[in-house]
C-alpha cells in the first residue's frame, strides 16, 4: 500500500469527488493559483481550472455565505479556511445560515458544503491562529464536524463529507500535513459515526481526536513498556454525529476513562464525553473520569511553552498514571 | 434622484437615450405590455399584502403571534413589482420583513398567517417563524433574520446559475441598514470581481430600526457606494409599482443578459415601526412625516388612481377585490388558529437532511445528545 501524506490524502479526496461530480468545485484564500498556502490544493487548478478550482479574496462572510447559497441550487463548494480560526470572521454565514437554513425553512432545505482547513495549535503563531473550535460546531445542530487523525482517515472522511447532503467540518492539522501512512489506491469512504480502535488494550480506556490521537498512540506504548500499563486507543475521526457505542464499549472493558484533546477544557468536547461515561456506564468504573487538554489560557507564543500547553507524551502519560493511582 | 457629486467614474445606468426625466412609467415598454388583468393582479397583491399584514398586526396585539412582526406597511409595491418581473431562473432572497415577498411569490396567507401563529401548518411548520419564511419551490429562500447576512447567500444562489450555465438572476432585497455591515460590502467585491448575476435591491425606508440614515450613514447616498466597486447602480422611488417595475426590469436584464451585478436603490417608506415592539416610532419621525407619505405616496392609493385613470379598473372592482383579500386574511388567521403546535418530536426533525431522509436507520453515531 502506498505510503501517503496527510495533504497528498486531501488533494487525492478532492481530485476524486472534483471527478466524479461536476459540481463540487473547491474555492477559498490562495486555492488555485498559489496553490494553497499549505499545498494542499496543489495541482488542482491546473488540471481543473478556474470553474472548479476558485481562489476568493479575503472575505470569509462572503465567500462562505456564496457557497450556502450557491449549494441551494445543489453546487457542492468546498471551503477552505486557511486556518480555522478565520471561520470566526464568518461566524453569521456558519454558524447561522449553514446550520440552521434547513431547520428554520422546516425542511425545504439543504445546504450541502465542506468547511475545510487546519485547526490547531503547536505551530508557534500565537492565539488567534490557533483555534480548535470543534466543540463550537458540534454545539450548533445542523452542523456536523470530523477531526481526521491520519492520513487514511483524512481522505474518506472529506469525500464522505462532500456527498454529505448536510453541512460539515473537516478539521484539519498543519502538523499532520507532512507525515506519511498507508493509504490504499482503490476507492474507499469512511462513514461519519464510526470511531476506531487504534490499539486495544485492558486496563484504561484513551478516547481522542485529531492529532491528540496520535500522540496518545505514542504515549500509549510507553504506558506499556515502561508501567505495564495495557491502554484501549479511541479515535473519535466524528465529533458530531459521535460514535457513543464504541466508548462506552470500550470503557465498561477497561473501568477506567482518559480524555484527551487540543481543546480547551471548558466545555470543550471532552466535557460532553466525560457527561456520556458517567450517565451511561457509571457502574463500571473503578476510577474518575480524567482529562488532558490545552492549559486553558489563550495559546501562547512562544514554542517551548506552548508545547507544553497542548497535550504532548509527558502529559498524556500524567494523566494515564492518575486514572490508575 | 441623487443630485450629490458624482465622479467621473460613476456607474449610473445611463436611461433610455431622448428619455425626459420621467415621472409616469405606465407607457414604458416593460409596463406597456401589461394586461388589465396583469394590472388589476398588481393590484390584488399589493392589497393583498396590507391586508394580511393589518390582519396579522391584530393577531400579535391580541397574543397569538409572539416574538417579532416586522411589518412591510408602506413598501408594497417594491416587492410585488419587483417580483412581477421574475422569470423561470430568476431567484430570490430577502431579510426579516419577509412578509411581502412571500405573498408576491404566491405563497398562501395560510401558510404564512400559520408560521407566525407557530402553527405544523405553517410554511415552516412553525420553526422559524415571521421572520424565516421559505418556499424554494416559488425559487424564494427566505427570510432571514440577521441584518445583511442574506446578501452572500443571493451571491451564491446567482453564482449557482452562472455555474450551471443558466440565464437567469438572483434579487437579494436588504434595508439601507444592511449597507452598513461588513458581509453586505464584502460581497459587492466579489460579485462584481466574479461576474455574478446578482441584483441587490436596497428597500431605503430611511431608517434603520430608529436611526434615520443621516445618523447612520456617512453617504446618504446608498447607491452611490456600488462605484468604489465597480457595480453599475440606479435609484428610484418605490411607491409607483410602475417605476419600480421599470427600474427592476432594466436591472434584471443587464443581469442577466451581461452577467454582471446591479445596484438598485429603491426609496420607500414603512409605516409602522422597526418591528410591532417598536412604539415609540414617534421618536425619531414625526407624525406629520408619515401622514405626509400616507396622504402622496400611499403604493395603493398611487395605483389605484393609475388603473381607474387607465380604464384596467373600477370602483366596484376596486372594492370586490378589497373585500375579497380582506376574507382571505381573515381565513387565514382562522385557520391559524386552529391549526395544531407541532408535535413534540418535531423538535428534532428538520436538523439534518441525512437523518430526514434515513428511514432505514442505517447512519451510524448519535445525532442529538439529549439525556
Amino acid at each position: 500500500m502506498p505510503l501517503i501524506t496527510y495533504r497528498e490524502a486531501i488533494k487525492q479526496a478532492l481530485a476524486e469527488e472534483i471527478e466524479h461530480d461536476e459540481n463540487v468545485c473547491i474555492m477559498g484564500e490562495e486555492v488555485a493559483q498559489y496553490n494553497g498556502a499549505y499545498k494542499v490544493t496543489e495541482g488542482l487548478w491546473d488540471k481543473y481550472g478556474d470553474k472548479r478550482v476558485i481562489d476568493t479574496p479575503i472575505s470569509e462572510a462572503a465567500f462562505s455565505g456564496l457557497a450556502i447559497g450557491a449549494s441551494c441550487l445543489g453546487i457542492r463548494p468546498v471551503v477552505e479556511m486557511m486556518f480555522m480560526s478565520f471561520s470566526y470572521v464568518a461566524i453569521d454565514q456558519l454558524f447561522n445560515n449553514a446550520s440552521f437554513c434547513r431547520y428554520m425553512s422546516g425542511g425545504l432545505m439543504n445546504v450541502p458544503i465542506v468547511v475545510r482547513g487546519p485547526a490547531n495549535g503547536g505551530t508557534n503563531v500565537g492565539a488567534t491562529h490557533s483555534h480548535t473550535p470543534e466543540n463550537m460546531v458540534a454545539n450548533h445542530p445542523g452542523l456536523k464536524v470530523v477531526c481526521p487523525s491520519n492520513a487514511y482517515d483524512v481522505k474518506g472522511l472529506m469525500k464522505t463529507a462532500i456527498r454529505d447532503n448536510d453541512p460539515v467540518f473537516v478539521m484539519e492539522n498543519t502538523l499532520l500535513y507532512g507525515e506519511k501512512w498507508e493509504v490504499p489506491e482503490e476507492e474507499y469512504l469512511i462513514e461519519l459515526g464510526v470511531a476506531n480502535i487504534l490499539r486495544e488494550g485492558n486496563d484504561l480506556t484513551i478516547v481522542a481526536h485529531g492529532r491528540c490521537a496520535m500522540s496518545a498512540l505514542k504515549a500509549a506504548d510507553i504506558l506499556e513498556a515502561q508501567h505495564g500499563i495495557s491502554v484501549e486507543l479511541v479515535d473519535l475521526r466524528s465529533i458530531r454525529p459521535l460514535d457513543e457505542n464504541t466508548i462506552l464499549e470500550s470503557v465498561k472493558k477497561t473501568g477506567r476513562a482518559l480524555l484527551v484533546e487540543e481543546n480547551k477544557p471548558f466545555c470543550g468536547v471532552d466535557a460532553q464525553i466525560s457527561h456520556l461515561i458517567q450517565l451511561k456506564a457509571f457502574d463500571y468504573l473503578d476510577a474518575p473520569v480524567h482529562r488532558v487538554s490545552a492549559i486553558d489560557a489563550p495559546q501562547i507564543y512562544a514554542k517551548a511553552l506552548e508545547d507544553w500547553q497542548i497535550p504532548n507524551e509527558e502529559r498524556i502519560i500524567a494523566g494515564a498514571l492518575k486514572c490508575l493511582a | 434622484m441623487p443630485s450629490a457629486k458624482k465622479k467621473s467614474t460613476a456607474k449610473k445606468a445611463q436611461a433610455p437615450a431622448n428619455a425626459e426625466p420621467a415621472t409616469d412609467f405606465t407607457g414604458t415598454p416593460v409596463n406597456a405590455k401589461l394586461t388589465p388583468d396583469d394590472k388589476r393582479g398588481l393590484y390584488r397583491t399589493i392589497l393583498g399584502i396590507r391586508r394580511f399584514e393589518e390582519r396579522s398586526l391584530q393577531a400579535y396585539n391580541q397574543g397569538k403571534i409572539g416574538g417579532f412582526l416586522h411589518l412591510y406597511i408602506g413598501q408594497e409595491a417594491v416587492a410585488a413589482g419587483v417580483v412581477s418581473l421574475m422569470e423561470e431562473n430568476d431567484h430570490i432572497i430577502t431579510a426579516y420583513r419577509d412578509h411581502g415577498h412571500a405573498l408576491a411569490v404566491g405563497m398562501s396567507m395560510n401558510e404564512c398567517m400559520a408560521e407566525m401563529f407557530g402553527k405544523h401548518t405553517g410554511c415552516s411548520k412553525g420553526k422559524g417563524g415571521s421572520m424565516h419564511f421559505f418556499a424554494p419551490d416559488k425559487n424564494y429562500w427566505g427570510g432571514h433574520g440577521i441584518v445583511a447576512g442574506q446578501t452572500p447567500l443571493g451571491a451564491g444562489l446567482a453564482f449557482a446559475l452562472k455555474y450551471k450555465g443558466l440565464k437567469g438572476c438572483c434579487i437579494c432585497f436588504l434595508g439601507d441598514g444592511a449597507v452598513n455591515q461588513g458581509s453586505f460590502m464584502e460581497t459587492l467585491n466579489l460579485v462584481s470581481l466574479w461576474g455574478i448575476p446578482v441584483v441587490f435591491v436596497i428597500e431605503n425606508n430611511g431608517y434603520s430600526m430608529g436611526t434615520s440614515l443621516a445618523r447612520s450613514s456617512a453617504e446618504a447616498n446608498l447607491a452611490h457606494r456600488a462605484d468604489g466597486f465597480d457595480i453599475e447602480w440606479d435609484v428610484c422611488e418605490g411607491h409607483d409599482v410602475f417605476e419600480v417595475r421599470e427600474y427592476a426590469n432594466r436591472a434584471m436584464t443587464r443581469a442577466r443578459e451581461e452577467m454582471k451585478p446591479f445596484l438598485l436603490e429603491i426609496r420607500t417608506y414603512r409605516y409602522r415601526g422597526h418591528s410591532v415592539a417598536d412604539a415609540n416610532h414617534e421618536k425619531y419621525r414625526t407624525k406629520e412625516e408619515i401622514e405626509e407619505y400616507k396622504k402622496n405616496k400611499d403604493p395603493i392609493n398611487v395605483l389605484k388612481a393609475q388603473l381607474l385613470a387607465d380604464g384596467s379598473l373600477s370602483e366596484d372592482e376596486a372594492g370586490k377585490i378589497n373585500l375579497e383579500v380582506k376574507a382571505e386574511a381573515d381565513a387565514a388567521a382562522k385557520f391559524a388558529e386552529q391549526s395544531p403546535v407541532a408535535p413534540r418530536s418535531e423538535i428534532q426533525t428538520d436538523v439534518y437532511w441525512e437523518v430526514d431522509n434515513d428511514p432505514s436507520n442505517s447512519l451510524k453515531g448519535t445525532y442529538f445528545f439529549n439525556d
